[in-house]
């Protein structure tokens, strides 16, 4: 609470520093343009100039002191870092005062700052990038410290029960194993079950909406597309475990087949409707931007429409489609609601959609759940986890972003 | 030169109504025959009363200013307007004594005799042999490999291309220049052996080099084909075209012999327009 | 001599067939496409439906002296296995709170208890016959009635599945949102501006674009475990707020923002920024005051498509441990909070049967939301596209 408060008196002198700024910068940039003497900006551009130069570094330098002291793990002492900023903001406030001549430029000034402020932003996101590689990177490390890489990338059993009590001072920990093998598995099975409904039918949805369909049609399909996109993946989630899987296992009953109600068939297929529109919307954008005179080339030899589709639309699409596959494919390995919901806990290596299956993303969540102390060995897992699926997601992401641009170059399409 | 109507068509000189000369070197057998022939754009009428008889065997060049309609009565011909869904037709274009605009008229059918090569060259994303081969495997005109090998060999020589491409006939057919890219898209229309092709400006967008060459082509393949081609260049219709159509405004203003045409128009507007006052 | 047109139309039935085919197989994968979204709605409707009706009991409520510790007192023993716990639980506060009600009595319409609800929606329920011919009874007597379930709309998350509602968690969407436009727009705007307008075309920037690219398409729960070790365990932010889910899903957000951003902006003609650099404007001028207002509504629109995928997400919410209980309704940005699709995920976790209506009732609710959210940005789109 006293923080709070501090901040709170901080920001209100900060503000009143600034009015102050303003107004007395604006009244003696207007003296001396009364004065007679000619200035290289408007009045309001020194006003403003002297508030960038009073809450500009007092904010800096609160910021970078909380920040290196953050860094270095030791208290923040609030107050003296306060005042500190605020004496920066009183001595910028006198600069600021002073530089307000006739011969100084003020727009130019503001707008240095301005362009500074813009980059700033854009360097947010490029640390989000090394924010996620370093979070994760950092704590696999540690994990791979106390399992060895090759037991987790090579083993076939994943087993972290006994790792809370080695993190709780009981047991040495040993029973516990993280062999990723089975998780990986599970992921690819369910991976392969949605591209298995989503490449096809997005395709061809993509092909008949680009192709054959009257304008009517378009005009309600692709909405009707982009609704199935918008649907969030925890409603996905429900629509799997309530309705999709109790259907599966009464159909395998029906023909005689053993289905566990996690089964990794009603994710797949769920996350397949998901995966729908992310590649029928590419897709009908790439064979779109297939050049008319390609397919008029084709009928004028005399193929039917089928073929021309066929033969040459897709042909020259493929990059594309290939393209948005790969990125319908890496949303589908990361996709964790559904499976949370619908897939199984149980790692278990298997080649029967029908049996219960576990992924990466599961595990991840079953391991930040649960109540275990954050060094522990299957928290820590989680990262190591998670190391995994960055890297693989990035390089399909990778691929499909150079494949798009092979096409767009080819094609001269600047829309993709 | 005598002003008398070819006998083989006794209706199309008053139709056409306007002098009409006897190319006496060139064939007079009908290949294509247009009466009435209107088109629309929507609301716009864009061809209006082409009436028109184009021979077997010989080029027939469609010459006029840009947005006269040449190209678009090109496109009657194998019906490739059908891809646009705002057009309409009326009238009559006959093949062979079949209306090529009746119902049971398979426009497929139609473009498998009636070939197409365009403005740009558009070779498919295939090898170059592909680009050739897939139209005749398609159609069943070769069933076996050697077969295909020599028909592709034929239409890449009949174009003029064989001896640049034969060394690399895997390769993409995007790979070749453009005026190559262009003779193969003329080898590919060959390939699949129609009787007429048509060339919607087919050097518009190459080097005088390239236009040199498949000028020189369109002069070898009338041997063989009916060529109807459309060109903005009139150097290029008084070159290589038996016959010369003058669009204007969607009607044909005159359809004569070639050289008859560049030297005794017998229209006011054709003179202006081929001495280049307009256009 | 090639055939005549009668010999080819013969050799092209075949074809014309397999032509005809890949046509209908195509529209028959849209109109697959078309069904699932069908059957989805369909049987969200029909479980969702039921959650926004609630039974009712009409029953007479005794303020006695009993009842004032002992709330059991004031209600009808024979009605009491009908009536929700939740409503005797509050009568002796009741009286606390208003002393002159010792010694009336009161009609009233109170809340039902869960399996009577669950009963006369005709789900299968616990009860034995002789409680299912009571309430058959009260039905037919009007004491018992299906009403406009309010509790849903305006309680928050209970164990008691009649008590449930979803409140607190739009609350908590409600703050976590404004945490994350407040970062994400800000930021996003100013990074698009900066690639668009200012930026050199060098390596570094063609690093940031491949990056955005990337960040828009990496998992989202790896942004939870930014959130975790980054905004919670580095930087202190308290766990299972709105200010630490806010900032993780700006994080996520940001991408679309500036993707949408920077369309908009190249969609602003060359020719204007040419106009207003002839009339003297230095960059940040020509920026600030013609491409940016005639690039706002396809911003606003991107952000709103933003928002609503944000507004969605559960993974990374569910890392820094925002699926938590919340009975009571807050808007504080620091304190526990629940969102709608976590809230969701919550219901559906819960063993008791009747909170899977409530799960699809809050499907239903957020879908609403969802839809109406990107509905307004085509229609935001359609009233102010400009083709230049």
């Amino acid at each position: 609470m006293q923080t709070n408060q501090l901040f709170l008196i901080f920001c209100s002198v900060l503000l009143l520093l600034g009015l102050a700024a303003f107004f007395a910068g604006r009244s003696k940039a207007t003296r001396v343009r009364a004065s007679g003497t000619s200035m290289y900006a408007q009045p309001d551009q020194y006003a403003w100039f002297a508030v960038v130069a009073t809450a500009g570094p007092a904010i800096l330098v609160s910021a970078l002191g909380a920040f290196v002291m953050l860094v270095m793990g030791s208290e923040i002492p609030t107050f003296p870092l306060l005042l500190a900023s605020l004496v920066v903001a009183v001595v910028g406030l006198g600069i600021g005062m002073v530089l307000i001549r006739s011969n100084f430029h003020a727009r130019q000034a503001i707008e240095r700052v301005i362009v500074w402020t813009l980059a700033g932003a854009a360097t947010i996101s490029i640390l989000t990038t090394l924010g996620i590689l370093i979070s994760i990177i950092g704590e696999a490390l540690n994990f791979f410290q106390m399992h060895s890489f090759w037991d987790f990338i090579t083993g076939t059993t994943w087993a972290p029960g006994n790792s809370f009590l080695a993190a709780a001072g009981r047991g040495d920990g040993s029973g516990a194993q993280f062999g990723s093998v089975p998780l990986f598995a599970g992921t690819f099975m369910i991976t392969a079950i949605a591209m298995c409904v989503a490449v096809p039918v997005g395709l061809l949805s993509a092909i008949y909406m680009g192709e054959y369909a009257p304008a009517k049609v378009r005009a309600v399909a692709k909405p009707m597309l982009e609704i199935l996109a918008g649907i969030p993946t925890v409603v996905y989630g429900f629509f799997a475990a309530i309705t999709v899987a109790p259907f599966i296992v009464d159909v395998a009953d029906f023909v005689g087949l053993d289905a566990s109600f996690n089964n990794a068939l009603a994710p797949g297929i769920v996350m397949g409707i998901m995966i729908i529109p992310f590649i029928s919307s590419l897709s009908d954008d790439v064979i779109n931007a297939v050049p008319d005179t390609m397919r008029q080339g084709s009928l004028a030899l005399g193929m039917t429409k089928g073929e021309t589709i066929r033969d040459v639309v897709i042909p020259a699409a493929l990059p594309g489609i290939i393209s948005a596959s790969l990125l319908g494919m890496s949303r589908a390995l990361g996709e964790t609601m559904i499976v949370v919901m619908a897939a199984g806990m149980r790692p278990n290596l298997t080649m029967n959609p029908l049996e219960e299956m576990t992924t990466v993303t599961v595990r991840i969540v079953a391991a930040m759940t649960g109540d275990l102390e954050f060094d522990s060995a299957e928290t820590l897992s989680a990262f190591a986890l998670g190391l995994v699926l960055f890297v693989v997601t990035l390089s399909l992401n990778l691929v499909s972003v150079i494949m798009i641009r092979r096409f767009r170059d080819k094609y001269r399409v600047n829309n993709l | 030169m005598n002003s008398q109507a070819p006998e083989a068509t006794p209706q199309h000189a008053p139709s056409v109504g306007q002098p009409y000369t006897r190319n006496d070197e060139a064939s007079h057998d009908l290949s294509i025959r247009v009466r009435d022939l209107n088109l629309w754009y929507g609301k716009n009428q864009a061809l209006t009363d082409i009436n028109i008889d184009l021979f077997r065997k010989n080029v027939t060049a469609l010459i006029g200013p840009s947005g006269c309609g040449k190209s678009t009565f090109l496109r009657c011909l194998n019906r490739m307007n059908d891809l646009i869904p705002s057009v309409r037709t009326e009238g009559l274009v006959e093949m062979d004594g079949q209306d090529v605009n009746a119902p049971k008229m398979d426009e497929v059918a139609l473009r498998r005799r009636v070939g197409m090569v365009f403005q740009k060259p558009n070779p498919f994303p295939k090898s170059i042999f592909e680009n050739v081969a897939y139209a005749p495997r398609m159609h069943d005109l070769v069933s076996r490999k050697a077969d295909q090998d020599e028909l592709v060999e034929k239409a890449l020589r009949s174009a003029g291309l064989w001896n640049e491409v034969k060394d690399k006939l895997q390769e993409p057919g995007t790979s070749l220049s453009g005026g190559q890219q262009q003779r193969l898209c003329i080898a590919r229309a060959i390939a699949v052996q129609p009787d007429v092709i048509l060339m919607d400006e087919p050097t518009s967008a190459l080097d005088p080099i390239s236009t040199a060459t498949i000028e020189d082509l369109m002069d070898k393949l009338k041997k063989d084909f009916t060529i109807i081609t459309v060109t903005h260049n009139m150097q290029q219709a008084a070159r290589v075209a038996d016959y010369t159509a003058f669009f204007h405004l969607g009607e044909i203003i005159e359809y004569n012999d070639t050289k008859v045409m560049f030297s005794t128009p017998a229209k006011k507007k054709t003179e202006d327009y081929i001495s280049g006052r307009y256009g | 001599m090639s055939d005549s047109f009668d010999q080819i139309s013969q050799q092209l039935k075949r074809r014309h067939r397999k032509s005809a085919r890949l046509k209908y197989i195509s529209m028959g994968a849209l109109g697959l496409a078309a069904a699932f979204l069908l059957i989805f709605f369909a049987d969200m409707l029909s479980k969702g439906l039921p959650a926004f009706q609630q039974a009712q009991v009409n029953i007479e409520i005794n303020y006695t002296e009993e009842a004032a510790t002992n709330g059991r007192a004031a209600v009808d023993p024979e009605i009491m296995s009908v009536v929700s716990r939740s409503v005797v639980r509050v009568i002796p506060l009741e009286m606390r709170n208003n002393p002159e009600l010792l010694g009336t009595t009161q009609n009233r319409w109170v809340l039902a208890d869960g399996p009577v609800d669950q009963y006369l929606k005709g789900n299968r329920v616990r009860l034995d016959d002789e409680e299912k011919a009571t309430i058959d009874q009260l039905v037919e007597n009007g004491k018992v009635d299906m009403r406009f379930n309010t509790t849903f709309f305006t309680r928050g998350d209970s164990k008691m599945p009649e008590l449930a509602g979803i409140m607190s968690a739009v609350m908590g969407t409600v703050m976590t949102m404004i945490v994350t436009l407040a970062i994400a727009f800000p930021i996003g705007v100013m990074t698009a501006v900066y690639l668009e307008e200012f930026a050199p075309d060098n390596r570094l920037t063609q690093l940031v674009e491949i990056n955005i690219n990337n960040l828009a398409a990496i998992p989202s729960i790896l942004f939870g475990l930014l959130g975790l070790a980054i905004f919670i365990n580095f930087f202190g932010v308290p766990r299972s707020t709105p200010l630490v889910g806010g900032m993780t899903l700006a994080l996520m957000t940001l991408p679309v923002i500036i993707i949408s951003t920077r369309t908009a902006l190249r969609s602003v003609p060359e020719s204007i920024r040419h106009a207003a650099f002839g009339v003297g404007c230095s960059r940040w001028q020509v920026v600030k005051d013609h491409v940016l207002p005639l690039a706002m509504p396809g911003i606003m629109t991107g952000s709103i498509i933003g928002l609503a995928q944000a507004m969605g997400e559960t993974a990374p919410l569910i890392i820094v441990g925002m699926v938590a209980f919340i009975p009571d309704i807050s808007a504080s940005f620091t304190e526990a909070a629940t969102v709608m699709p976590a809230q969701v995920f919550t219901w559906s976790g819960e063993p008791d049967r009747a909170f899977v209506e409530k799960t699809a009732g809050g499907i239903l609710v957020l879908l609403a939301v969802l839809i109406s959210l990107n509905a307004s940005a085509v229609l935001l789109r359609k009233k102010f596209e400009r083709r230049w």
